[in-house]
């Protein structure tokens, strides 16, 4: 039995079912309320959401059942008396050390927990960052929306901004640097790219059993490091667009990557009418269409940043994505074939399997 | 002091009780205290800038307030959801 939790525009769903077969909607949480991120912890078991509530402002709540009690959680709020407040949690991540987790929000702002996500700290060092004033938001605001672990060393952090693009700590983030060479900023006139720190990293990916290696969605241009994220080059050459947001892997192959292209950062849709997942295994030199049970004629569909989930790896690897449109589709045999999981759900912002 | 009136998942927060007289001689320093007081409302209502969240409304006496709208001694305020959404 699969578990997927979905953050949609009105409130959170949990679909189970058998991977291959349509799922049923088991539990509703958050009714009405946008619900942009949900995740279960996989070390304990809690179930964590981030609420943003139209009245009463972004809020992370946790649960033990998705249809029990939800408590808030504390800590989730930028420093008083000073001109910002938190617009948005964009996404929930297990860390590497016990009980470890983070948050990632907007404005650029990165939460810790310690303690399975009851209470969080917001990391200082970020918000203080000399060159925060420079910091410009993308069309969703100034999102902190990737943070990648690295497997076993609790200190090592990687961050995708958007639009200031990548950071590294090796130091458990009590300093931060760039990782942006290589990153080309195709919407700046060409003359004002060199150094620039506007860059729209839309999605960020570390493959665990090769964990120097990873792979970044941006605002235009697909990109892989082979050095922990420190340079990139473009392995975008051969996808019907290389604009889009949500992006996965397979664990088990530190060549994989996973995208779903949108035609152009001005038409946000699928191209062509055609709902197609493109798959490298050979770390982005060649991609091939997925498309078998997907939705192939007349099909403008919009798939958001973090509405691309996985479970397992190898050829047991499930995927699954959610569109604004309701719609859900997954494959249970690594993309080379899809089944459609639920139609007539309200936009979904996240999926996540477990 | 004046009188803050809550309704919804604001009452809850606030132990259930929809009536609260709170000290503060504008919208801004009533809401504080009321904060201090029912610290479970902290971030529902102000925003860490201390401002009245966007679509959050403030009556006061039945005319609409924000955080400098003074306060007097017997003033009835009303703390609610704004009509918007989609």
């Amino acid at each position: 039995m699969t578990e997927l939790l979905v953050g949609t525009k009105k409130g959170m769903f949990v679909l189970e079912g058998e991977p291959g077969g349509p799922f049923a909607v088991t539990a509703r949480a958050f009714a009405g309320e946008p619900v942009e991120y949900a995740m279960r912890d996989p070390r304990s078991g809690r179930l964590l959401a981030a609420v943003t509530s139209a009245f009463y402002g972004p809020k992370i709540w946790h649960a033990d059942d998705a249809g029990g009690e939800w408590e808030q959680a504390g800590g989730v709020a930028l420093p008083e008396g000073e001109d910002a407040a938190l617009e948005r949690i964009w996404v929930i991540v297990a860390g590497e050390a016990d009980g470890a987790l983070y948050a990632g929000g907007d404005p650029g702002v990165l939460f810790r927990s310690t303690d399975g996500g009851t209470s969080w700290e917001l990391d200082r060092t970020l918000w203080d960052h000399p060159t925060r004033p420079k910091w410009q938001p993308g069309g969703g605001g100034l999102c902190l929306h990737s943070i990648v672990p690295w497997p076993g060393d609790p200190d090592r952090l990687a961050l995708g901004i958007s639009a200031v693009g990548v950071w590294l700590t090796d130091d458990g983030g009590r300093t931060w640097r760039h990782g942006n060479d290589g990153l080309v900023a195709r919407y700046m006139p060409e003359e004002a790219r060199e150094g620039t720190m506007d860059l729209c990293v839309h999605n960020l990916h570390r493959a665990p059993a090769r964990p120097e290696r990873m792979f970044m969605q941006f605002h235009g241009g697909v990109y892989r490091s082979d050095d922990a994220g420190e340079s990139w080059t473009d392995i975008g050459a051969g996808l019907p667009s290389d604009f889009g947001f949500p992006m996965t892997l397979d664990p088990a192959d530190p060549d994989s990557a996973f995208v779903i292209p949108l035609a152009a950062d001005v038409d946000r849709v699928t191209p062509d009418g055609r709902v197609r997942v493109y798959e490298t295994r050979d770390a982005g030199a060649t991609w091939t269409a997925r498309g078998d049970g997907l939705p192939a004629d007349d099909a403008y569909l919009t798939v958001l940043r973090q509405a691309f989930g996985r479970r397992g790896e190898g050829e047991s690897l499930e995927l699954y994505f959610g569109a604004t449109s309701g719609d859900m589709f997954g494959s249970a045999d690594a993309g080379a074939t899809w089944f459609t999981v639920a139609e007539h759900l309200p936009p979904v912002f996240s999926v996540r399997a477990s | 002091m004046a009188l803050v009136r809550l309704r919804g998942p604001l009452k809850r927060l606030a132990g259930g009780a929809p009536e609260h007289p709170v000290p503060g001689a504008t919208v801004g320093e009533l809401l504080r205290a009321l904060e201090d007081a029912q610290p479970g409302l902290r971030g529902w209502i102000l925003d860490e800038r201390g401002r009245v969240r966007r679509h959050i409304n403030v009556f006061v006496n039945g005319e609409y307030g924000r955080e400098a709208t003074p306060v007097g001694e017997d003033d009835r305020v009303d703390v609610l959801p704004a009509i918007s959404g989609g």
